[in-house]
């Protein structure tokens, strides 16, 4: 079974972003960038399936600007068999990132995408869902659990109310949930094998996708700061504040 | 042009969330359908058609809709989509599964957990963990977007919506093997007046009984933040944050709860917030409106005294 393993570069997780001066989005410049915290974990279930003996290779590939290889270069660092970079400086939406996310699945032959649920940057929570429906392949989204069974794959997906389990014929599109796993941190000597790994460059327009423009952003800004509150010294005091202050009790 | 609004049920009962999409769809403007896809859920069709200013409620019953796989709810969506020009869902597990299936099917963009509507194709939308707000136009002819229920109100149910039955059946093309819901009798997490959550700070799962009896004094549901779900005090289901549930309560109480970006992202919006930590520097007493620097151990069995 090949794996392919779509990563994001993003902001930090721990970093707090501001709305530039202009409110056209928000300030990304000299900040920390990182893997997307839900890639990380599709890479490691990723690199746990090979372990396991039940995918034969892992292909990541990153979607984005030239500096999304830095994190191609940590998959590759974690585990991963080599890599493929779709060079762009345009920031494109879910839809269009599934369709070159299928392009590449047709032409490595993937049986498996194992996506992070969401980036942490954009919130959209998209695109594994569309890749699925674009290559007309079952989804097992919020997976917080997955083995492959013959040729089944075998996932605990998380929902609203607990949790499902769902078999799915391959090939199949899987979503990384937080409670997935636990990734690894990379060691020295793999980031130095890590380099020698092969990477390969690509552009959109070496696939046969048309990109359309979907949607614009008109603004950004940053929402509402609450008032600072009150500090009390008792809980005499929090409970009378609750019933004749704010009235919520 | 005509509003989809995806319901969202457990072929028993029709969830609040539905009433607060329906909201969402009236600030869009234009009739609003409500589709019910399930098994045996005649009940949550006749709850619907409460629904106030719904047309109609188009119900889609058979044994393979049973489990709301996104595989055949979104084919059958695609299948009625070219009479609407918006199609609506609660932001849940259930719609982020099949939403974004039925906007690739259609070719379209998806807008995610919206805030507010702005005109019919513009809408506002929390980025970056709700550090930012971003406003934004869609380009496509259909508009499919998920809602943040918390911030709609339900609409009332005093309607009468016509009842539609849909005869497509879309064979399940994922086996379903089982699924086990946390129970509970507290209100649900999502729609809750009251939640009381919890931290690290609680040490194991038996500490959390005691804010379980503070939820139950107030009639509140129970959250926890990542750290007490990873450590396995309660099931993740109860997380409240950017990658768990979103909340909007008139009162919530945090415990033992620094505040982590991620953890405000799904409580900021509530109506008051109430921290409890020993650590006078943690993140969360710059949001909450009452803080009170104490040893849970020591506070939350007095809150409950004096409730």
């Amino acid at each position: 079974m090949k794996v392919l393993v779509p990563v994001k570069r993003v902001v930090d997780a721990n970093v707090k972003v501001r709305v530039n001066a202009d409110n056209t989005g928000v300030d990304t410049a000299n900040l920390k960038m990182a893997i997307n915290p839900f890639c990380e974990i599709a890479v490691e279930e990723a690199v746990r399936l090979k372990e396991a003996g039940s995918a034969s290779e892992i292909v990541v590939l990153s979607i984005g600007p030239k500096a999304s290889q830095e994190q191609l270069r940590t998959a590759l660092a974690l585990g991963a068999d080599r890599a493929i970079h779709i060079e762009t400086d345009e920031d494109l939406v879910p839809l269009s990132i599934a369709k070159l996310i299928h392009a590449v699945q047709q032409k490595e032959q993937a049986d498996l995408v194992i996506l992070g649920k969401q980036s942490i940057d954009g919130d959209n929570n998209q695109t594994g869902q569309m890749l699925a429906a674009i290559g007309k392949m079952p989804q097992a989204t919020f997976a917080s659990e997955v083995k492959l069974d013959g040729d089944k794959l075998v996932v605990t997906r998380e929902i609203d109310g607990g949790l499902q389990t769902v078999n799915l014929g391959l090939p199949a599109v899987v979503t990384a949930d937080l409670r997935l796993n636990e990734p690894r941190y990379a060691k020295l000597p793999n980031i130095m094998k890590a380099k020698r790994k092969p990477l390969e460059s690509l552009t959109p327009s070496d696939f046969d996708v048309t990109l359309k423009s979907h949607q614009k952003v008109i603004k950004v800004t940053p929402p509402a700061e609450r008032s600072g509150g009150v500090m009390v010294s008792s809980v005499a005091e929090l409970v009378e504040k609750l019933k004749n202050e704010a009235k919520v009790i | 042009m005509a509003i989809l609004v995806l319901a969202e049920h457990d072929n028993a009962s029709l969830k609040l969330d539905t009433a607060k999409v329906v909201a969402c769809g009236q600030a869009i403007g234009g009739e609003i359908d409500v589709l019910v896809v399930g098994q045996d859920c005649g009940a949550v069709a006749s709850e619907a058609q409460k629904l106030s200013g719904v047309r109609n409620v188009l119900v889609a019953d058979s044994a393979s809709y049973a489990n709301h796989l996104a595989e055949n709810v979104s084919d059958l969506m695609l299948a009625i989509a070219a009479d609407y020009e918006h199609v609506l869902a609660a932001a849940s597990s259930f719609g982020k599964d099949v939403l974004p299936r039925v906007a690739a099917l259609l070719d379209v963009s998806q807008l995610s957990e919206v805030i507010e509507v702005v005109s019919s194709d513009t809408f506002v939308r929390p980025v970056y963990a709700g550090n930012a707000l971003a406003t934004v136009q869609s380009l496509d002819d259909k508009k499919v977007m998920t809602v943040r229920s918390s911030a709609f109100d339900a609409v009332a149910f005093d309607g009468s919506a016509e009842l539609v039955t849909l005869s497509q059946d879309i064979a399940p093309q994922v086996e379903f093997v089982t699924q086990s819901l946390t129970e509970s009798e507290r209100p649900e997490l999502g729609s809750a007046s009251v939640v009381v959550s919890g931290g690290r700070a609680l040490g194991n799962s038996e500490n959390f009984a005691i804010l379980e009896q503070l939820a139950d004094k107030l009639g509140g549901a129970l959250g926890a933040s990542r750290a007490a779900v990873d450590a396995g005090f309660v099931p993740n289901d109860l997380q409240v944050g950017q990658t768990g549930k979103i909340v909007a309560p008139d009162l919530y109480i945090a415990v033992g709860i620094s505040g982590a970006i991620q953890h405000l992202a799904g409580m900021k919006d509530s109506k008051v917030i109430v921290a409890i930590n020993k650590d006078p520097e943690a993140p969360i007493f710059q949001v909450a409106d009452y803080g009170l620097e104490a040893d849970l151990f020591d506070a939350v069995p007095q809150l409950l005294e004096q409730l």
